[in-house]
């Protein structure tokens, strides 16, 4: 393999968004912290309810999607370099104006929810209403990450023409996968932002439809976890099995749980209005069975993945049963971090069933149970990998090696701990009643006595969280500011166990599936966006906090 | 393409359970008659107080003329109105609510009561309350500074403390 590309300079892009991601991310579980102190009712004095929502919602936003926009486009450029070894499409320059724009973005969007003037939490449903330069840049943060899209997909395609009929290296069509992804996702909450709350904010209309809206918004909610996950799916792909010495064990059906994660999240949205008035049962009962469809693609990863981990512990000289469990590294930080995450994404999966059955979902719709649930599988099992791939590349991003791998396994430890002692509770905590978002409830004593054991857990879980954060902030600072240059490794990947000399078509590109989904969101989507149209609806007027 | 044996028996078992996951709500939902809010209906919030359903006099436990329980409210920032209110156990009662101003939502926990009441639209839901007591109608949707504040309480009481027209 040719490393002509690793130059000092080729780093940079990636590490720009990645250091993005992850100082937002510090700033953002400090507020966590301050979140469930807040909550846990012994500091009375930090009760300050309107300090509380502001900082939700600034939470929200980062980790959801500052966090996660910024880490996956500098993963996904490290994957195009170091999988295809041509230069991105539109070069590096493109990638920085995209990088810029996200940024300024961001910035937009940060200031006005640190000033108070955007506190309608990272869903920002209408008709409460944010500051307009609050939208704005939250529309300017997605249009950066169209550039991302728009060089992954392309520069795919430019190393096709130049190889034809060779298979494209798993990492990089499973990112270009997740762009393609996101871009249809995205289109959702971007119509929501630009024809309705843009112009409303703005004081062009008077009134939007918060029926719409809504519904605009499912379109996004849904899929966008997978734009989060898949980069957790690509390390378990090619990155656990290859620190763990092994290999990968199907390549081709890895593509086709990509694939189907790709075809079937988008249009089953719809299940995050199960108990919504303005959509009609018939709808919702669709996109339930859709939505179950996407546990076939879950549920092959999890085989391809314990395969793989299997050949690995099998050829470290692991015997029986379980005995290749025991043989494997588990010292090595992307192993650890492997085995961690699945555990809790089979806890976390079983409570995905419950919310993804409407006649079970009404019982902890809108509790904290669902609050539990995305932060033990978007928090915990996507991000804990998310830390991983971090510091797998950072030498090869870097040049220099990480600064201490124990720290790194603590910081993991820690960090799967902490998530267990957060979200365990919060499952509980649903499950008798309590609401999702609220800060210092003023309910009558009967009802919240039996919250505060779990409530003081959850204090201890936020802040072992916070621990762990701080230590993988310190921990990659060390790496990349030290004076200790190496030789610059280069990025490896699995192989898979039966090498993949020709693939169909279907598997190597995606243009027949991209008109799948046009085709299935038209069917699943058309109507009942189509229908606010039809019938006589009353628009809202806007609301502050 | 190399397809393992072990693999492919896999791949059959999971789409047959998730195929089977799917037949069993269906069939559950289907026999016990298990229909999410989904009425489409609209309203204008803006005038709730002038309509023939959501004025204030008209809110509470009614009987329609089939017979059929029905509760009417409103959720307007902080509250839900009535706020305290009496229903009968083992009776099923449909609950229309709609909102005054923002996006709301009402559980009451410990029950399947739980619903979404957007701006602009009706929602109705309809449960039957098992068992007797006191419970909370948490509101479980951001809706502004003082949602923490909105909350309401509802009776469940046995059927024959219940004169139709009473709302505590
Ligand atoms: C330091 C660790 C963390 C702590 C202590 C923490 C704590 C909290 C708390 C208390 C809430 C309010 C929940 C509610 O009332 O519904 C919250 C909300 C949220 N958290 Fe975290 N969190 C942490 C890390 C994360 C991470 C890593 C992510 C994702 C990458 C995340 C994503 C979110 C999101 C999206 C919300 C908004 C929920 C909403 O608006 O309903 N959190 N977090
Ligand atoms: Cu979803
Ligand atoms: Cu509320």
């Amino acid at each position: 393999m040719t490393t002509q590309v690793m130059d000092s300079k080729a780093g940079r892009l990636s590490l720009a968004n990645i250091w993005i991601a992850f100082i937002t991310f510090l700033l953002a579980s400090l507020m966590g912290v301050y979140q469930v102190a807040e909550r846990s009712g012994f500091f009375p004095q930090i009760e300050v309810i309107e300090l509380y929502f502001r900082s939700v919602s600034s939470h929200g936003v980062i980790m959801g999607f500052v966090l996660t926009t910024f880490f996956i486009m500098g993963f996904g450029y490290w994957i195009a370099r170091s999988t295809l070894h041509i230069p991105l499409w539109g070069g590096d320059k493109l990638g920085w104006l995209g990088f810029l724009i996200s940024l300024g973005g961001t910035a937009m969007a940060a200031i006005m929810l640190f000033i108070g003037k955007a506190s309608v939490m990272y869903t920002f449903y209408p008709p409460l209403m944010a500051h307009p330069v609050f939208y704005i840049g939250a529309s300017l943060l997605v249009v950066g990450s169209w550039v991302w899209c728009l060089q992954m997909i392309m520069t795919m395609s430019s190393w096709k023409k130049q190889n034809p009929g060779s298979p494209v290296p798993l990492a990089m069509y499973a990112m270009t996968a997740n762009s393609i992804l996101w871009f249809i996702t995205s289109l959702g909450v971007a119509s929501e932002v630009l024809f309705q709350l843009i112009p409303w904010s703005l004081g062009w209309i008077d009134t939007i439809d918060v029926g719409l809206a809504r519904t605009l918004f499912s379109w996004t909610l849904h899929a966008i976890v997978y734009f989060w996950l898949i980069p957790a799916y690509i390390a378990f792909y090619t990155l656990v099995p290859k620190a763990a010495g092994g290999a990968l064990f199907s390549d081709e059906f890895s593509r086709i749980a990509i694939l189907m994660l790709l075809v079937f999240s988008v249009p089953i949205g719809m299940h995050h209005l199960y108990v919504d008035p303005m959509q009609s049962d018939g709808w919702k009962f669709v996109h339930m069975i859709g939505t179950f469809m996407v546990a076939i693609p879950t549920l092959i990863t999890g085989f391809t993945v314990i395969a793989s981990m299997e050949v690995a512990g099998r050829l470290r000289g692991g015997k029986g049963l379980f005995g290749w469990i025991k043989a494997l590294n588990w010292d090595n930080p992307m192993v650890l971090a492997g085995g961690l995450s699945l555990l809790m994404l089979t806890v976390g999966g079983w409570g995905g069933l419950v919310n993804a059955a409407y006649s079970m979902d009404v019982a902890v719709h809108n509790t904290q149970w669902i609050t539990g649930h995305f932060h033990l599988i978007f928090a915990g099992t996507t991000v804990i990998m998310y830390f991983a791939i971090a510091y797998y590349m950072w030498p090869s991003l870097t040049g220099r090696p990480l600064y201490s791998i124990k720290m790194a396994r603590l910081q993991l430890w820690l960090w799967f701990i902490g998530m267990l002692v957060l979200t365990l509770p919060w499952h509980i905590l649903g499950l008798i009643g309590q609401p999702r978002r609220i800060g210092a409830p003023p309910y009558s004593e009967e009802f919240t006595a039996p919250w505060v054991p779990y409530e003081t857990a959850m204090l201890v879980g936020g802040v072992i969280l916070f621990i762990s954060a701080l230590l993988l902030i310190i921990n990659l600072f060390f790496s990349h500011f030290q004076n200790k240059a190496v030789q610059r490794p280069v990025m490896e990947y699995a192989q898979p166990l039966h090498p993949v000399l020709k693939l169909p078509g279907l598997l190597n590109g995606f243009g027949f599936w991209t008109a799948v989904i046009a085709v299935y969101m038209v069917a699943s989507y058309g109507y009942p966006i189509v229908q606010f149209f039809l019938m006589e609806t009353h628009g809202t007027f806007p609301w502050s906090i | 393409m190399h397809v393992d044996g072990t693999e492919k028996k896999w791949v059959i078992l999971s789409v047959a359970m998730a195929f089977a996951m799917v037949g069993i709500l269906t069939a559950y939902a289907i026999n016990h008659n298990i229909v999410p809010p989904s009425n489409v209906e609209t309203i204008d919030s803006v005038s709730l107080h002038l309509s023939a359903e959501f004025a204030e006099d008209k809110l509470g436990l009614r009987q329609t003329e089939d017979g059929s329980l029905v509760v009417t409210m409103v959720a307007a920032r902080y509250g839900f109105y009535p706020q305290d209110m009496k229903v009968p156990v083992g009776t099923p009662i449909t609950f229309r609510i709609a909102s005054a101003d923002v996006l709301h939502g009402v559980h009451t926990a410990g029950t399947n009561m739980n619903t979404m009441v957007v701006p602009g639209y009706v929602s109705e839901i309809t449960t039957t309350f098992p068992k007797t007591g006191k419970f909370p109608m948490f509101c479980n949707e951001y809706c502004g500074l003082g949602h923490d504040y909105m909350w309401s309480r509802l009776w469940v009481v046995p059927k024959d403390e219940i004169k139709l027209g009473d709302t505590l």
